[in-house]
């Protein structure tokens, strides 16, 4: 009566650890980082081959920034971006970021599906080029 | 270090000027404090701003059958076609008198007035009680007057409807990107779940822009401006014509003024 | 204590198994409800509140009932409330779960429901819905959880839960007023625009709430090898009796200003409620049976000698239920956008997938209150019979 009790104790552990530790090694190794080229012919094309911000902080921070862009330009009017160097841009997802970063497959979904995110920017905003004016 | 102080002093500064800039520059300052990027092809024209915006509509003006108003609105906001009264999302659309102004009706109310499509759309209300009753915020009063909606933030819960007096708001009940014939890239469309309404063409007055049905009114019948500036062109209607507001009794302060 | 909820006759693993099942068909359909929209409900732009927020005012006032165990027991020593002051707060824990799961599936966007407290609006009143909400039910978590473990143990209540049950009184007032106020407060939405919305929420709940204790109470007698004695049911009853007599007084009074007044916008709801409007006639059936209902109901509850025999307590108490659901559901939240701002006369007719999510949250709720009461009689049946075996199933 004892062992069964052990057994079904040991179990239930067991389950427990599984569960929590899925997300960690299910699909490792399954799929690679996108790598991101930048040799595009709408790179190529651009004046000033610069984001907003550095390149480091855009990775990491990019969401953060979309999101006080956001609630300024639509709570508090500013509408209004002036970068560290000075430079100044419209905040705006659609009217300057993909601008420049014309291909949202390419260059948000590849990543976003990669890290299992689904920002929902685009169940409204509307991706240039998508429908005709 | 120093550099980095210096720069947070700066947009101190800067933050606090703005707090005080609506009750001591108006207007004015709002212009300034938009900066024009040098030297951009596309640069935004500056900004139409104003102390208290509100609208005078003279429905006597309406043309019998005429949607121009409403045509355009929807079209530049990507407001869905659901073609049913239960899903319904309008932002301005026309009723008859009876039904805009219940309290003055009659029986024997002249033709005119009975035949009468007035448009309604947001009141843009000065004491507005969607704000007042919202959880998150997700709808607020600008400065301006504009009364916003934030569909980033909204939870959907629909008291905002329930505590409008006008029938102005909407709700997604459905995903309704399928039900827009022409998308305007421009705009976002809304996503199922959001409550949606007119926000007075913010996003036109931003960029230099009146209002899309004050532009596409041909009869001229809506008058857009500053209700704060006694020489704007709705002042001087006011002081000139009779007008009369939506259940006005109500304390809400509505700010669509209708000439008839 | 939770494991002797685990411990049942096949009566009651039949009845869970029910519940379970009438929860799942409950959650496909949300489920369906969140990949279309609420456009699945028949809810439309002119009547945006519709079965679901019903419930949830509905329920608001069944949560209630434990005040009308726990202040006579605690402020007036009134000793018959003894043993089951802990059935009513079950009973709260299990209503108040209802009103919030009612206001989650009524969200268009339910993922951002912690905007609410992101960025917390003191103006709105909703916001302080779901403090007041949240509040009661960790007050009654906790009361009826430490006083049952007490019984278990047959040791006092420790000194620190009296302060709550205190709390609970005017808390319980509060949940009532707050959701009352949601609807006192809208400007012009004539139909809600009174100053006893609140009073009115109050009395019907003292109605609502102790008939449904009432009727678990019989229950527990009858299957549960629980008595919470002849003397309680019947306090109870007369708390029934005044506060559903109230509760009509109330209606009534509403009635007389409505007519009286003769102010259109005032009486356009009442007539589309009881006669019909401009054709409109959907509630009419509801409302006449909230009216015979509660009639009968109040005859046999004032009157001594029937309310004392249990084959009219039974039904009398099901009548009371019943059209106070009618009521403050029903009768109350869809009214108030018949006709529209716009003088629109659009009904509302609940669908198929919105009738299924209702009950799923009903089943839910009804799960949690069949497990609490199955703890509560294993104790209660182990206390007073210190040498039987733990009481069986319901």
């Amino acid at each position: 009566m004892k062992q069964h009790k052990w057994g079904l104790i040991f179990l239930g552990l067991a389950i427990f650890v599984i569960g929590v530790t899925f997300p960690f090694w299910y699909g490792k190794g399954k799929s690679t980082p996108p790598v991101l080229s930048l040799e595009t012919p709408e790179i190529a094309g651009l004046a000033r081959k610069e984001c907003v911000e550095d390149k480091a902080f855009m990775r990491s921070d990019h969401m953060k920034m979309l999101k006080a862009w956001r609630d300024e330009a639509v709570r508090e009017g500013k509408r209004v971006y002036t970068a560290k160097d000075g430079r100044t841009f419209e905040k705006s997802l659609t009217g300057s970021c993909l601008q420049c970063h014309s291909n949202k497959e390419q260059f948000c979904d590849r990543c976003h599906t990669y890290v299992g995110a689904a920002p929902s920017c685009f169940d409204c905003h509307i991706v240039p080029g998508e429908v005709k004016k | 270090m120093t550099t980095k102080r210096r720069d947070f002093l700066k947009i101190a500064g800067a933050s606090a000027l703005t707090l005080l800039a609506p009750s001591l520059f108006g207007p004015a300052w709002a212009e300034d404090a938009i900066v024009i990027p040098p030297g951009r092809a596309s640069g935004p024209t500056p900004a139409l701003s104003a102390r208290r915006w509100a609208m005078a509509i003279d429905a006597s003006r309406c043309k019998e059958g005429c949607t121009d108003c409403i045509t355009a609105c929807h079209a530049v906001h990507n407001v869905p076609d659901f073609s049913n009264p239960k899903d319904e999302v309008k932002w301005i659309w026309n009723e008859p008198f009876s039904s805009v102004f219940p309290a003055e009706d009659h029986p024997h109310q002249g033709k005119a007035i009975q035949n009468l499509r007035i448009p309604v759309l947001c009141n843009h209300c000065d004491n507005p009680p969607c704000v007042r009753v919202c959880p998150t915020g997700a709808t607020f009063s600008r400065p301006d007057g504009i009364v916003m909606m934030d569909y980033h933030r909204c939870i959907g819960c629909r008291l905002c409807m329930a505590a409008c007096p006008y029938g102005a708001r909407s709700m997604n009940f459905r995903n309704p990107r399928p039900f827009i014939a022409k998308i305007n890239p421009d705009f976002p469309t809304r996503a199922k779940g959001v409550v949606e309404k007119c926000n007075f063409c913010e996003e036109r007055l931003a960029k230099g822009m009146i209002p899309a049905c004050v532009l596409a009114c041909k009869e001229k019948a809506i008058v857009f401006g500053d209700m704060e500036d006694p020489r704007s062109e709705i002042r001087l209607l006011m002081e000139t014509r009779f007008s009369l507001r939506r259940r006005a009794h109500l304390g809400t302060a509505p700010q669509i003024y209708y000439i008839l | 204590m939770l494991e002797k909820a685990l411990h049942g006759r096949r009566g009651y693993w039949i009845w869970i198994a029910c519940l379970i099942l009438v929860a799942a068909v409950g959650f496909f359909f949300y489920l369906r409800q969140l990949d279309y929209g609420l456009g699945i409900t028949g809810m439309s732009r002119d009547v945006s509140w519709g079965l679901y927020i019903a419930q949830f005012t509905f329920l608001v006032g069944v949560a209630a009932s434990a005040v009308m165990l726990v202040l006579p027991y605690y402020l007036h020593d009134y000793k018959a409330f003894g043993k089951i002051t802990v059935l009513g707060e079950f009973l709260a824990v299990a209503a108040v779960v209802m009103c919030i799961l009612f206001v989650f599936v009524d969200l268009g966007r339910p993922a951002r429901v912690l905007n609410v407290l992101l960025h917390p609006q003191p103006a709105s009143i909703l916001f302080w819905d779901m403090v007041v909400l949240s509040g009661y039910l960790l007050i009654n978590i906790v009361t009826g959880w430490v006083i049952l473990s007490c019984t278990k143990k047959e040791i006092p209540p420790p000194s620190w839960v009296k302060p709550i049950i205190y709390l609970s009184i005017p808390w319980a007032i509060s949940i009532h007023t707050v959701t009352a106020f949601i609807y006192a407060g809208l400007p012009g939405r004539s139909f809600w625009l009174t100053a006893i919305m609140a009073p009115r929420f109050l009395a019907s709940a003292f109605a609502s709430g102790p008939a449904l204790l009432i009727l678990v109470c019989l229950i527990l007698r009858r299957w549960g090898g629980f008595d919470a004695g002849e003397k309680a049911i019947q306090a109870l009853a007369k708390i029934v009796a005044y506060a559903l007599a109230v509760s009509l007084f109330f209606v009534g009074v509403e009635l007389f200003t409505a007519f009286y007044s003769g102010i259109p916008e005032h009486e356009a709801q009442f007539i589309y409620l009881f006669a019909g409007l401009h054709g409109h006639s959907g509630l009419v059936g509801w409302m006449w049976a909230f009216a015979v209902l509660a009639a009968g109901a109040l005859a046999a509850l004032l009157i001594p000698g029937l309310r004392k025999q249990e084959k009219w307590l039974a039904p009398a108490c099901v009548a009371v239920f019943a059209s106070l659901w009618i009521e403050k559901g029903l009768g109350l939240v869809i009214p108030g956008f018949i006709p529209s701002p716009l003088e629109a006369m659009t009904e509302y007719h609940p669908t198929g997938p919105e009738i299924a999510i209702t009950l799923g949250v009903w089943a839910v709720g009804f799960l949690i209150l069949t497990a609490f009461y199955k703890i509560f009689t294993a104790v209660r049946g182990a206390a007073s019979m210190p040498a039987g075996p733990t009481a069986g199933g319901r």
